[in-house]
């Protein structure tokens, strides 16, 4: 059990780096921004299926 | 590379390469940091801390190795998202609209059914075998030009039913044009909406002012509620833009919280008029609202009335892939923007620059140099982005604010990197907050 470090997520985005891409995804400057390019901010839409 | 950072009370450790973020104590803070000294943490503190940072280290959590190359698309990369300028004409005259109060540097026009029709066209093609597609109907004001918007969903319905394709349609909008008969229509075809206010009365009323040069606060806030309810609060943003006039944006944002919208985002403004412009001297304003904003957006979460502000709004588990991450918002490669009479650029923000044209909906692409300038721009093409911890996060910014500052698609726009970094700060900061309420309390 840790005592000084909390680690607040459990995904590595390196893996599967062969399956990734696919382009299914929403295009990210058509969400809500439309002057600020934010990319981090969207979902997978495969996880999302999943 | 790990980034590391300390607001109210809480340490967060990014290790940028998984995208793993860490909560610290004061102790593994600065050992992490190298500042963990004899004076301030006893030795069994300092081992045990040490310990617990090597077996992060070890297990890929932390300093771990970044990705190397840009890895390949699975599928290539098609067009599968349309930015439709139904309307080149707006009934707003915004000061700071980067499309020139709606022509976008050119005669104010509507976009025909026809124009329209092979532009949903040119996409069905394009877009291959993907199934997800997108169009944000956009202008100018798009609601100027509902017939061809109708006309158009019918159309997108029936290609639908006819190949399995899925398209999520977006329309971004003043909101003056949004009456009871057009809010039940867009409801009824599951449209989303983009409702634009920049947040109180006498600011929205200055920066956004109708033909005549009356505020439009109270019309809009109008139709914006109307729509809001009538969704029960689903599918939808408001979004407003920020200047050098309201560096004090966070009480914009609370503004449109206690107006009762949860979905809110608030941009820096894109503009060439001075008096407007956001400049570097600007930035300790604009940090301060930004840390502001995150502890609000605190309160409002532990109070059970989250608001969604877009730019805090990350996903660590469940974000995008790492070759979305790398290789950005795909504007020119699997986003086009279609303007009135059917030429195509590369988002919409180059609308109406003849010299960023590159084909039309009849024709498809016919000057491929551009597309595959922006098909090629990564975080690995940008210099400046390769030892930047927020590159997973911004996959070097938005090309059209790159260009209009730099002249280069792969020179990112300083002051944007700037509040980028300080929002994901933010981001990350309210995540990790949350998580320790959650877990501990």
């Amino acid at each position: 059990m840790n005592q000084h470090v909390v680690t607040i997520n459990d995904t590595d985005i390196r893996k599967n780096v062969e399956n990734s891409g696919c382009g299914e995804c929403q295009t990210s400057c058509q969400s809500a921004c439309k002057t600020s390019c934010t990319v981090g901010n969207q979902v997978c839409i495969n996880e999302e299926v999943k | 590379m790990v980034h590391s950072f300390s607001f109210d009370g809480i340490n967060v450790a990014l290790d940028v390469a998984s995208n793993s973020v860490h909560v610290l104590d004061d102790c593994s803070y600065a050992l992490l940091n190298g500042q963990a000294t004899k004076d301030r943490f006893s030795e069994t503190d300092i081992s045990s801390a040490t310990a617990e940072l090597e077996r992060l280290t070890a297990a890929g959590r932390l300093h771990s190795q970044d990705v190397l190359k840009l890895p390949k698309f699975n599928g290539r990369r098609q067009v599968k998202a349309l930015c439709l300028h139904v309307a080149h004409d707006c009934n707003l005259r915004c000061r700071y609209c980067f499309a020139g109060t709606g022509d976008f540097g050119h005669d104010r026009s509507l976009m025909t059914w026809e124009v329209a029709k092979a532009a949903v066209d040119f996409l069905v093609g394009a877009s291959g075998s993907r199934q997800h597609c997108e169009i944000d109907f956009f202008g100018g004001e798009p609601l100027m030009n509902l017939p061809v918007v109708k006309q158009t969903i019918d159309y997108v319905r029936d290609i639908e039913r006819k190949t399995g394709k899925i398209f999520k349609l977006t329309l971004t909008t003043n909101a003056v044009a949004l009456n009871d008969d057009v809010i039940k229509y867009l409801n009824s075809e599951n449209v989303s909406l983009v409702l634009s206010i920049d947040g109180r009365k006498p600011i929205h009323d200055q920066l956004r002012p109708d033909c005549a040069g009356n505020g439009s606060y109270e019309q809009v806030l109008r139709g914006i509620k109307r729509a809001v309810e009538s969704r029960s609060g689903k599918n939808y943003y408001v979004r407003g833009t920020f200047t050098a006039k309201n560096t004090d944006f966070f009480e914009d944002v609370i503004h449109l919280a206690e107006q009762g919208f949860a979905e809110i985002s608030l941009e820096p403004v894109v503009t060439s008029i001075a008096e407007l412009q956001l400049q570097s001297e600007h930035l300790p304003e604009i940090f301060l609202q930004y840390e502001l904003l995150a502890k609000k957006l605190f309160e409002y979460w532990h109070e059970d009335n989250a608001i969604n502000f877009f730019h805090y709004n990350i996903d660590l588990n469940n974000g995008p892939c790492i070759v979305k991450r790398i290789s950005g918002c795909g504007a020119g490669s699997d986003y086009l923007a279609v303007d009135p009479t059917g030429k195509l650029f590369p988002c919409h923000q180059f609308v109406g620059k003849t010299e960023f044209c590159v084909g039309n909906v009849l024709d498809g692409i016919t000057d491929h140099s551009i597309v595959e300038q922006l098909s090629a721009a990564s975080v690995f093409s940008k210099p400046e982005c390769g030892d930047c911890w927020a590159k997973y996060f911004c996959s070097g910014g938005c090309h059209a604010n790159n260009y209009n500052h730099n002249s280069d698609f792969n020179k990112p726009y300083q002051l944007g990197c700037q509040m980028q970094k300080k929002r994901l700060e933010m981001a990350l900061w309210l995540k990790a907050k949350q998580y320790l309420n959650s877990k501990i309390g």
